[in-house]
Parts: C-alpha cells; sequence; structure tokens
C-alpha cells in the first residue's frame, strides 16, 4: 500500500486530483452536520439573491432556496449516486466478462452476443429508453446509467479474462483438483481485479456525468430533491439574467469529474503492469555515456575492439551492474562467441556495442569501444546511426517480435535498404531479392509479400538475417540467434551464418549458452560470468581443455549426446545478484577449488599461452595438444 | 512386465476451417492414434520438435484435454472422462514455464495448499507438516512459503512446481519440458533432483522435452514424434546412436555436439508438412534421403525390430 501511494504521487496531476477529490468527499461526507441552511425551504420573497450577500454565500436560486446548502447537498447526492451505478455496473459487468471469458465456446457467445445488443443501441438513447420505461426517478436513473455501463465492464474483464484463462496456473489448478466455480474466485478474480478498479476509476467521473444529464432532462432526481444536474436543469429558464445559478453546479461537475478522471489517470498508472514496465519512460535512441569516464580509446585499427566496458543499470537506489569490465577483440571474418548464463551480461555486452542499451536506466561507465580505430562510445547520435545496419548489424533471438507484423517482408527489407542508401525502387526490390536469395529462401519472389506471420520460425529468421545484411555491414551481432528454433532447424540457420562468413568475409559476434553452437562455429570465445569475462581464447582449446573451474563445470553439466543414461555433475548454488556482487571471484561460492585469498580481493585476467586468458587464481591444469 | 500406464491408440482432432469466411469444416489431427506402454518406475522420454504434438499428447493424458479416441488406463484402471480431479490423484503435471504456473498473486503456502485441500481433503495440521517434509524433499527452505512467485528465480519456482505436483501424491509425473526455461548450470540440478525423487516417492516419469541430449541423459526409454505419430521407440543408449528411422538420424546429427563439425543433410531444408493439408503415406518422405515409391503410397505401420525398439518406417536404416 506505501509503495502503491508512492507510486502514485510520482505523478503531480493525479497527486493534486486526489487532494481536490478528497476535499469534496470530506465536504459532501460533512453536509448533515455543516450548520447549513435547509436546501428546499422555499423562500420567494428572497429569489436570485446574488452570490457573497447576506446570509447565502452563493446566492439562491428561483425559488429563493440557498445555492450553497443545495449545492453540497446536491454534490453528495450525484457522487453517491454516480458511485453506486459504477460499483453496480462493474460488478454485473465483471461477473458477466469473467464468466463469458472463462467458460468460453458457446457460453461465451450467447453472452457476448447479449452485450453486442446492447452495445447497438445508442447510448443516451438506452439510458433514456430505460428511465422512459421505469419512470423518472433517481433510482431509476442510477439503474439505467448502471445498465447502460455495463457492456463497457463484460468486454473489458471478458478479454482480460481470456488472456488469463489460458495461463498455466490456470491448469496448474484444475491439476491441484479445484473445481471451476473455486478456480474463478481464487485464481483468476485476484488476477483481474487491479483491472476492475482501473476500468472503475476511470468510469465513475463518466457516470456521474450521465446522471447529471439524466436529471438535467428532468428524469433524474426529482423536485424538490437536489443533485448537481437538476440544479443545471431548473437554472436554465435563469441562464442570462442570473448565469450564478448555472455557473455555480456546472462548475462543480467540472471540478468533480476533473479531479476524478486525474485520479483514475494516476491509479492506471499505477496498476497497469504495461505501464509499469516502463512503458511510459521514454528511453534516448543511444545509451548514455557517463561524463566522467577515462579516457581509455585505445585507437587500434583491430576491426572491433572492446576494452574495460562497464554498463551498469540504475533503478532507483539500486545500482546494477550488468557488465563489469570486459574486453574483447573481434577480427576481419572471425567468430567469436560469448558464452554465459542469463544475466552473466552477454545481451548486455552486445547491445553496448551500437550503445543500444535503453537509457534511462542503463548507462556505460567506463571503457572504450573501437570500431577500426575510431571510439564508438564519443560519437553524436546522428554519427552512430550511421554505424548502426552499415558496420554492425544485428540479429536477435526471437525473429517474430523484431519483425513488424503490419508490413511485408519486402517492405522491411526495403527499408533496411532504404536506410543507409538512398536508390531506386527497381534497384531495392532486385537487391531485396539478392538478400533473401543470400539467406537460402526458396521461391524468393513469393516471399517478398509475405507477412512475418505466414512464415515459420527458421524462416523468420532467415528474413532477420536477411535484414542485417542489408547494408553488407562488416559484423553482424547474432544474440541467442538459434535458441527459440528446432535442431534441425538450428543447424540450417548454423550453417547459413558459416556459409555467410566465407562468402561475405563477415565478422559474427554469436551470443549463446550452448557450448555446442559455439564449437560448430566459433573462432574465438569468451566465457561470461556475473558480468565480466572470466576466461577466453580459441574456442577448440577452451572447449577441449578449459582453465576456469566455471568453464569445466559448465560444460560438464550438459549432457551431451551419445552416452546414454547417467547422472549429471551439477554446479552448486545460484549465481550471484548483480546489485550485491561479492568482492573477490564471484564464482568462489560455488567453486571447489576456491581458497580464502580467491573472496578476499578482485582477481585480475591473466594471460595463460599464446592466446588465452583466465581470471582465476587456480586454473585447471592445461592439457597439450 | 510391470506396466505403470499406458494409452492405447489415442488420438485428438481439432475442428478448422480454411479461411475466416470459409464454411466447411474439417479436422485437423495434433496427434494421431498414439498407443505406448510404460512401465513402473520407468523414465520415459519423448522428443519431437515444436508442433509435432507432444504437448497435447501431456494434456490428455492428465485429464486437461479430452482424446477425440482411445482410451488411458493407470494402474490397471480406465480413466474415460477428462476430470483433472480424478486423474490428479494418480498423474500431475511438471510445466515448462515455472514462473507462470504459479499464480502472481498467490503466496507459496496457499499454491502448496491448494492439492491438499482439494485432493486429499488434509486439516490444517497435516497440511502443515506434509508441505513441511515436500520441502525438505525438493531443498527449499520453509520460509519461502510466505513469499509470492516473483520472489523466486527460475530454478526455485520449478522446484515449487516439482512439489505442488507431488503434494497430489500422484504415481506418476508428466514432465513437460521441466528444464528448458532454465539455464544450464540449474538444468543439472533440477535434473538430479528429479532422479532423486524418483527413487524416494517411486515415480515413474512421462519426459519430454526437445532437447536430445537432456531426454538421453534422464531416460531409459524414449519415443520420437514426429508430426502427431510416434515413430521410433528405443532404449536411451541406442536411440540416437544406432538410430532406425530416418528423422531420428536427422535429429541426432542436428544436435550441436562439441568437437563435432557441422553436417547437413541435403533434403532437411524442408520444414513440417502443412497441417491443413497432410500429405499421404509418410508425413517424413520429403524431408528424407531414403524415401521411395512406396513411401508416397502407404502410411508405415509401427513395427516391432529387435531388442524393444519399434520404428514406423518402410525402410529403417540398417
Amino acid at each position: 500500500m506505501t509503495r502503491f501511494m508512492a507510486l502514485f504521487a510520482r505523478s503531480q496531476l493525479a497527486f493534486i486530483g486526489l487532494i481536490i477529490l478528497s476535499l469534496i468527499l470530506i465536504l459532501a461526507i460533512l453536509t448533515p452536520w455543516l450548520p447549513l441552511n435547509d436546501p428546499n425551504v422555499i423562500d420567494t420573497s428572497n429569489r436570485f439573491k446574488r452570490p457573497f450577500s447576506e446570509d447565502s454565500i452563493l446566492g439562491t436560486d428561483h425559488l429563493g432556496r440557498d445555492l450553497l446548502s443545495r449545492l453540497l447537498w446536491g454534490t453528495r447526492l450525484s457522487i453517491a449516486v454516480g458511485l453506486c451505478a459504477a460499483i453496480i455496473a462493474a460488478f454485473i459487468g465483471s461477473a458477466i466478462g469473467v464468466i463469458a471469458g472463462f467458460y468460453g465456446g458457446h457460453t461465451d457467445n450467447i453472452i457476448m452476443r447479449g452485450v453486442d445488443m446492447l452495445m447497438a443501441f445508442p447510448y443516451i438513447l438506452l439510458a433514456l429508453a430505460i428511465v422512459a420505461a421505469l419512470g423518472p426517478g433517481l433510482m431509476n436513473a442510477l439503474i439505467a446509467v448502471a445498465i447502460v455501463n455495463i457492456p463497457f465492464f463484460a468486454r473489458n474483464i471478458r478479454g482480460v479474462t481470456l488472456g488469463i484463462v489460458h495461463r498455466e496456473f490456470v491448469d496448474a489448478a484444475r491439476l491441484s483438483g479445484m473445481s471451476n466455480a473455486k478456480i474463478i474466485i481464487n485464481e483468476i478474480l485476484p488476477n483481474v481485479f487491479p483491472v476492475i478498479v482501473v476500468a472503475m476509476s476511470t468510469t465513475v467521473g463518466w457516470m456521474i456525468l450521465e446522471t447529471a444529464g439524466l436529471s438535467f432532462l428532468g428524469l433524474g432526481s426529482q423536485p424538490p430533491q437536489a443533485d448537481l444536474g437538476s440544479m443545471l436543469g431548473e437554472a436554465r429558464a435563469a441562464i442570462i439574467t442570473s448565469p450564478y445559478t448555472s455557473v455555480v453546479p456546472g462548475v462543480m461537475i467540472l471540478i468533480i469529474v476533473m479531479a476524478i478522471n486525474l485520479v483514475g489517470d494516476g491509479i492506471r498508472d499505477v496498476l497497469d503492469p504495461r505501464l509499469k514496465s516502463g512503458a511510459l519512460s521514454t528511453p534516448r535512441s543511444t545509451t548514455e555515456v557517463a561524463k566522467n569516464k577515462s579516457d581509455a580509446g585505445l585507437k587500434t585499427q583491430t576491426l572491433l575492439s572492446i576494452n574495460g566496458l562497464k554498463t551498469e543499470f540504475r533503478i532507483g537506489n539500486r545500482i546494477l551492474k550488468a557488465v563489469n569490465d570486459v574486453s574483447l577483440t573481434v577480427d576481419k571474418g572471425q567468430c567469436v562467441g560469448i558464452i554465459g548464463e542469463s544475466g552473466s551480461g552477454k545481451s548486455v555486452t552486445a547491445l553496448s556495442i551500437m550503445r543500444l542499451v535503453s537509457s534511462p536506466p542503463g548507462i556505460i561507465t567506463d571503457g572504450s569501444i573501437d570500431f577500426k580505430g575510431d571510439d564508438l562510445l564519443k560519437l553524436s547520435s546522428e554519427d552512430l546511426r550511421d554505424f548502426r545496419g552499415k558496420k554492425v548489424s544485428y540479429v536477435f533471438q526471437d525473429p517474430l517480435s523484431t519483425l513488424h507484423p503490419l508490413y511485408t517482408v519486402g517492405q522491411q527489407l526495403s527499408e533496411a535498404i532504404q536506410s543507409h542508401n538512398h536508390v531506386g525502387k527497381l534497384e531495392k526490390h532486385k537487391k531485396a531479392l539478392e538478400l533473401l536469395q543470400a539467406v537460402r529462401i526458396s521461391n524468393p519472389e513469393k516471399r517478398l509479400n509475405s507477412y512475418p506471420h505466414e512464415l515459420s520460425g527458421g524462416m523468420r529468421q532467415r528474413i532477420g538475417i536477411a535484414m542485417a545484411l542489408a547494408n553488407d555491414p562488416d559484423i553482424i551481432i547474432a544474440d541467442e540467434p538459434t535458441t527459440a528454433l528446432d535442431v534441425t532447424v538450428q543447424a540450417q540457420i548454423l550453417k547459413l551464418f558459416q556459409d555467410l562468413r566465407r562468402e561475405k568475409g563477415l565478422a559474427l559476434v554469436f551470443i549463446t549458452h550452448d557450448f555446442g553452437v559455439i564449437s560448430q562455429i566459433c573462432d574465438k570465445v569468451a566465457v561470461m560470468y556475473a558480468g565480466k569475462v572470466v576466461e577466453t581464447g580459441p574456442a577448440a582449446e577452451i572447449l577441449k581443455s578449459p582453465a576456469h573451474p566455471y568453464t569445466a563445470r559448465l560444460k560438464s553439466c550438459v549432457p551431451e549426446l551419445g552416452q546414454g543414461k547417467r547422472n549429471l555433475i551439477a554446479i552448486p548454488g545460484f549465481p550471484p545478484m548483480i546489485d550485491n556482487m561479492p568482492s573477490g571471484c564471484a564464482f568462489a561460492s560455488r567453486c571447489g577449488k576456491a581458497e580464502q585469498n580467491c573472496q578476499s580481493a578482485m582477481v585480475d585476467i591473466k594471460k595463460i599461452g599464446q592466446e588465452r586468458a583466465v581470471r582465476c587464481l587456480f586454473p585447471e591444469e592445461i592439457k597439450a595438444g | 512386465m510391470n506396466v505403470s500406464f499406458q494409452f492405447d491408440k489415442l488420438s485428438k482432432k481439432f475442428p478448422a476451417r480454411k479461411g475466416a469466411l470459409s464454411l466447411s469444416k474439417f479436422e485437423v489431427s495434433a496427434v494421431k492414434t498414439v498407443s505406448l506402454k510404460i512401465k513402473q518406475g520407468e523414465t520415459f522420454g519423448l522428443v519431437g520438435e515444436s508442433g509435432c504434438g507432444k504437448s497435447t499428447l501431456a494434456k490428455m493424458l492428465v485429464g486437461l484435454m479430452k482424446p477425440t479416441s482411445g482410451k488411458i488406463e493407470i494402474d490397471g484402471e480406465i480413466f474415460d472422462k477428462p476430470e483433472p480431479k480424478i486423474f490428479g490423484k494418480k498423474i500431475q503435471y511438471v510445466f515448462q514455464d515455472p514462473i507462470s504456473s504459479l499464480n502472481p498473486r498467490k503466496t507459496i503456502r496457499q499454491i502448496m495448499e491448494a492439492p491438499l485441500k482439494n485432493l486429499h481433503g488434509m486439516k490444517r495440521p497435516d497440511r502443515d507438516s506434509r508441505i513441511k517434509e515436500l520441502f525438505e524433499a525438493v531443498n527449499l527452505r520453509l520460509d519461502f512459503l510466505d513469499r509470492h512467485p516473483h520472489e523466486f528465480s527460475g530454478g526455485q519456482a520449478q522446484r515449487i512446481g516439482i512439489a505442488r505436483a507431488l503434494a497430489a501424491e500422484p504415481k506418476i509425473l508428466v514432465l513437460d519440458e521441466p528444464v528448458s526455461a532454465l539455464d544450464v548450470s540449474i538444468q543439472a540440478q533440477v535434473l538430479n533432483l528429479l532422479e532423486e525423487l524418483k527413487e524416494k516417492f517411486g515415480l515413474t516419469y512421462f519426459f519430454i522435452s526437445h532437447d536430445l541430449s537432456v531426454v538421453e541423459a534422464v531416460s531409459d526409454r524414449v519415443a520420437v514424434m514426429y508430426f502427431g505419430s510416434i515413430v521410433e521407440v528405443g532404449t536411451a543408449e541406442e536411440i540416437f546412436s544406432k538410430p532406425k528411422h530416418p528423422y531420428t538420424k536427422l535429429l541426432a546429427d542436428s544436435a550441436p555436439i562439441i568437437g563435432k563439425p557441422l553436417t547437413l543433410n541435403e533434403n532437411s531444408g524442408y520444414e513440417l508438412p502443412d497441417i491443413m493439408n497432410p500429405p499421404k503415406g509418410c508425413a517424413f518422405r520429403d524431408r528424407c534421403n531414403f524415401s521411395k515409391k512406396l513411401c508416397s503410397q502407404k502410411t508405415p505401420i509401427f513395427k516391432k525390430v529387435k531388442n524393444g525398439s519399434a520404428v514406423s518406417c518402410h525402410y529403417p536404416i540398417n
């Protein structure tokens, strides 16, 4: 709850809305005890008294009734009716929505077609028709407003329920022997509830307006009872001569509805999971680089050289050191593998190269990234854009989420080509065809007009690779490009990468968690653990005889095909949390060889042999050959 | 042979339409007449690529989905109603994604109590001692019980998922890709834990995965599924080292193995057949190097070859 309030208070407008709304609510609640005149006492001798006159601060109306008193009583009534209508509509609508969404099939069809019929009537007309049928009166107006709003809740909640019903925990609940009713109450409702609250908070204001509208037409509250709508309605005749009689309730309606909507938006921002995950913050197009970063550029002519890179995420008071001193070089035509588990910093390293880590919260605090002698960390966004795609391009794990669902493959390829080369339509088409042929897509003419959802996973990944090739980059950074694919398709994609390297002299940075994949396509490998490179060197040598205990144990806990049933040698414990790194070697607590000095001070990476380096005080023995 | 459970000619068809406006309805076969016998205390592995029907099969086995035809027999008892409440006491399910199989709004205690309350009608003190026992078995601390699922790592959440499945006191666990969402160093921990639990509680496992090496490492026998049918069954030692069905061979050849160069079968570029338009004869023939005329005419039947393995191919390898 305190967290909720803290999040809520972040939005100033919502907070102001909350203050205004609370004031109004307190006034409305206290109205019966306030020293007010009787709102319904008629005193025709004192009609249309101006505001701020003696014993009536806001003046009197056409029957000489005290406007302040009527305003407060009316506000009380309007809010109460609006809230009741909202609660009733939310209750019935949500019940309908949950049931339709949960049972699906015919039940869903019948219920939702009924709701559709309700929605087919013009909104206010339906409310009028209901009141006409039931007879005028505040209670009936309330019922009408509630009924009119039921479809909104029903549709909204049904949609949310549909998303939840197919989640695995619902199946798990069924297997736990829970009945449907129990599942709806215990499993579905708690997950739907925030959405109901959000929907309610954004509609209460609307319902107050609707009730006021009905009262204005004389169908809601009946004289002499005051609510904001009927006050407006009665003041209508005198709008020219005594405008304040309509302005006073009008302003009150405005304030209430504004305040409620501001609060509603605030609640939505806090509760909506999509907004919570940062959809409201707009990250910059390039990762921020800390200003006080040391000037460490090496100015080497290596194709790509990363030196002492540190990338952090700053979330609130926490600093997550995702990449903590990573150095790596990639030569022309070389394939460098980065292997590590989730949270080891391998993806953040890759994204840092083209400064694609979203910022905030990401920030590069130290190190340099040299591409043929240019330090990428010093480039402006415009200059960097020229590098992206043209010199260095990316292939991601899930092509379905990186391809735009509404454009054809051809359109997306053309766009990629267009971004760096301004060429004619014909030429673009030709180039797109070439790209599809390069990634071995059969029937490329036809595929240019396909949408991403029409393609299989393997085909989509080929398109992703074709887009990465569009501007003849020097390096492709592939972040787990085959993890989501089946083994047979994975083999095809790996083969494709290998062929492309040979044909185009491409360098490849290949991120994976699979030693088998590393062994099949990489020349060099860097093993990452807890944000640091713990071991690097030629892939074949490291796989044959790992020097770091982590590499050795990670390799042996992955079963290899062809050995039948056996026990696996697991690594005990868990990787450290990246906001709470140990001072010494991060693997020490899980390592069988760790001694006291492993934990006391940071372990530096040091060379062993010609091309290998390891960050360990007690490395494994290297087998020759 | 002490059979723990078996299913006979199990199949699942889903209604489908050719297009949004098309009126002609037809059926799509997700699982086609699959029969298997699983021995008491055995770990039976099932491999197949995405879309081959292995998850549909698993859902039918635990009563979450009604088979179109066929019967399921557990401990000599026939289960013909898709009622998870009845199935639940005999056979339980461990999900692939450990986090999403736990309701984010409940505490671990509430999640653990559900099967004890609903399937066994246990009272509070009994439940507490049973949960304690289960948590010790899966190496989890008891103070986790009052936390919510999002506070756990994948490996911990999967242990909770396993503990929940065991709470129902089943004889059989269907493990649907139980480690594929986990990091490699955690995978081995969970696989070893599963092995321990099997001994301790006398369980039988039906282990589903797309990862050949994981299946091979934990299973006694393995079945390979392709396009809704089982194409080969054999022992874990032999199935990938001496594959008899060309598809099994393709899988084994495609798996990346340290030190083995990348090899690619020329025909393997073909993808799965169109499920709306299933091919006649053998479903694998377009990707097969050994296919002959007969393969496009007649669907091969599943037949036994030596030492307990069986294959559905007109021209098995060797």
